[in-house]
């Protein structure tokens, strides 16, 4: 990606920047809005704004266009090329599944807020923001432990815990060149 | 390892990935010109019931599981273990039904761990019934939960899109129908274990002989206080039955009356030979 700017996401992770929010709405834009949005290392955005706009954000609509490596389409695996098959999901669950932890998460913190008052939800998201930064290095897979147990889903077995275990995942990104990106030397 | 530079799309988390839909509903679409057909899954097509009795429940189901039309397996076990007095029947869509089955003991384990306390039927039914529901139908089984805990005995059904069923006997799988009809007859609250028994396995049968997706034996499973009975092939209505005696006649029974012979002529008409390539 050609970033005249010189300004860079702040998540620093991937070239590509399909990480932020920001992108997956409009992908053409270089990324200048480090100052609006925070990024988490893994592409989790932290709004600021309030709860109500985020419902928004949380469907991406370009993001459902099947991208292969080098950011062409995909036809063996995919299919032809539609103005359908970008904007559609392909399958009913796919956008439902997608967004089932950040919903989940809503409808817990404006419960919370409606019971509790507004210090509540703000508390905890400060401290889901400090677990998510809890990570191991930029091509490894982190177990997520505080943030799980915040979120508790360390106390339920579902099918994320069963199907596409990210550990054994056949795909890696490249190791030196990843931590080279992060550190910012490449 | 195959090394991209950017990372996958999965990295934040497992569950379900909906990557090859698009492939194969174009696939489908095309095989579908051509004749051929998908591989479908595996149903269990199946007549499963419970009753509940005086002194608990009483689970039953038939052992045949379908592949379309041939029969996958002829002794395969439907009821399944959920907590040490909850026992929980599958029907719909063999794999989905033992997985959520799996699942949901895995879960009730947890929650007993956490809570100090045994697991009530209804807590076992609303984790079912939510998980179903968060996946909209597609996780295709239908489930009949009994069991006996501080509050009693229970029964629940449910169904595969999240709806349930509190009653005092249900029945679930494409031989539902005929087992109703036998509940719906001769259900009498407060039974003893004996007739709580031959009722559901009067309820299984009627299933196994009315319904081409059930068969082979009946499966009982008795949930009481005291703790569980798992009574495996406790009845066989589709075994052979024993021959009592001979049924063919002796040669010579039957005394010749009359007796013509009429010889044919024929003529051959063609002849020709064809050498077979041995080497």
């Amino acid at each position: 990606m050609n970033n005249t700017t010189g300004l860079f996401c702040k998540s620093k992770l991937t070239p590509v920047c399909t990480g932020c929010v920001v992108m997956k709405t409009r992908p053409n834009r270089i990324c200048n809005t480090v100052y609006r949005t925070e990024s988490g290392r893994n592409g989790i955005t932290m709004n600021t704004r309030g709860l109500r706009s985020q419902l928004k954000d949380s469907v991406p609509v370009a993001g459902l266009c099947p991208q292969g490596a080098y950011g062409v389409q995909d036809s063996l695996r995919s299919g032809f090329t539609s103005v359908k098959n970008e904007l559609l999901p392909s399958h009913p669950l796919e956008l439902s599944e997608k967004n089932f932890q950040p919903n989940q998460d809503k409808m817990n913190f404006s419960t919370l807020r409606n019971i509790q008052g507004l210090h509540a939800p703000l508390k905890l998201q400060m401290e889901y923001r400090a677990a998510r930064q809890i990570q191991r290095l930029p091509f490894l897979q982190s177990s997520n432990l505080a943030l799980d147990t915040l979120r508790g889903n360390d106390e339920s077995i579902g099918f994320e815990d069963i199907l596409n275990d990210p550990t054994q995942s056949e795909m890696m990104g490249e190791p030196h060149m990843m931590v080279e990106y992060k550190l910012g030397l490449l | 390892m195959l090394h991209s530079v950017k990372p996958c799309e999965q990295q934040t988390g497992g569950g379900f990935c909906f990557e090859n839909s698009r492939r194969n509903a174009v696939l489908e679409s095309s095989l579908s010109e051509f004749g051929y057909k998908a591989p479908s899954a595996r149903k269990t097509g199946t007549t499963i019931a419970g009753v509940v009795y005086k002194d608990g429940v009483v689970l039953g189901a038939d052992t045949r599981a379908t592949d379309d039309m041939v029969v996958a397996d002829k002794n395969c076990m439907k009821i399944h273990y959920i907590a040490p007095k909850i026992y929980c029947c599958g029907a719909g869509v063999a794999a989905d039904a033992e997985i959520t089955t799996q699942i949901m003991a895995s879960n009730v384990e947890l929650h007993m761990l956490n809570t100090g306390r045994p697991p009530l039927v209804a807590m076992v039914t609303r984790q079912l019934k939510q998980m179903l529901f968060r996946y909209q139908g597609h996780v295709g089984s239908s489930l009949i939960v009994g069991g006996v805990d501080v509050t009693g005995a229970h029964l629940y059904s449910v169904y595969p899109h999240g709806s349930y069923d509190k009653l005092p006997f249900v029945t679930m799988g494409s031989g539902a129908s005929a087992a109703i009809s036998v509940f719906e007859d001769r259900f009498k609250p407060n039974m003893e274990l004996n007739e709580a028994k031959q009722l559901v396995q009067n309820a299984i049968a009627a299933g196994i002989f009315c319904d081409l997706g059930s068969g082979s034996n009946v499966d009982l499973c008795v949930i009481t206080e005291a703790g569980v009975e798992y009574l495996r092939g406790y009845d066989k209505p589709t075994m052979k039955g024993q021959r009592a005696g001979q049924y063919r006649y002796k040669p010579g029974t039957t005394a010749v009356l009359t007796k013509t012979v009429t010889p044919f002529s024929l003529d051959v008409v063609d002849e020709s030979v064809q050498i077979m390539d041995t080497e």
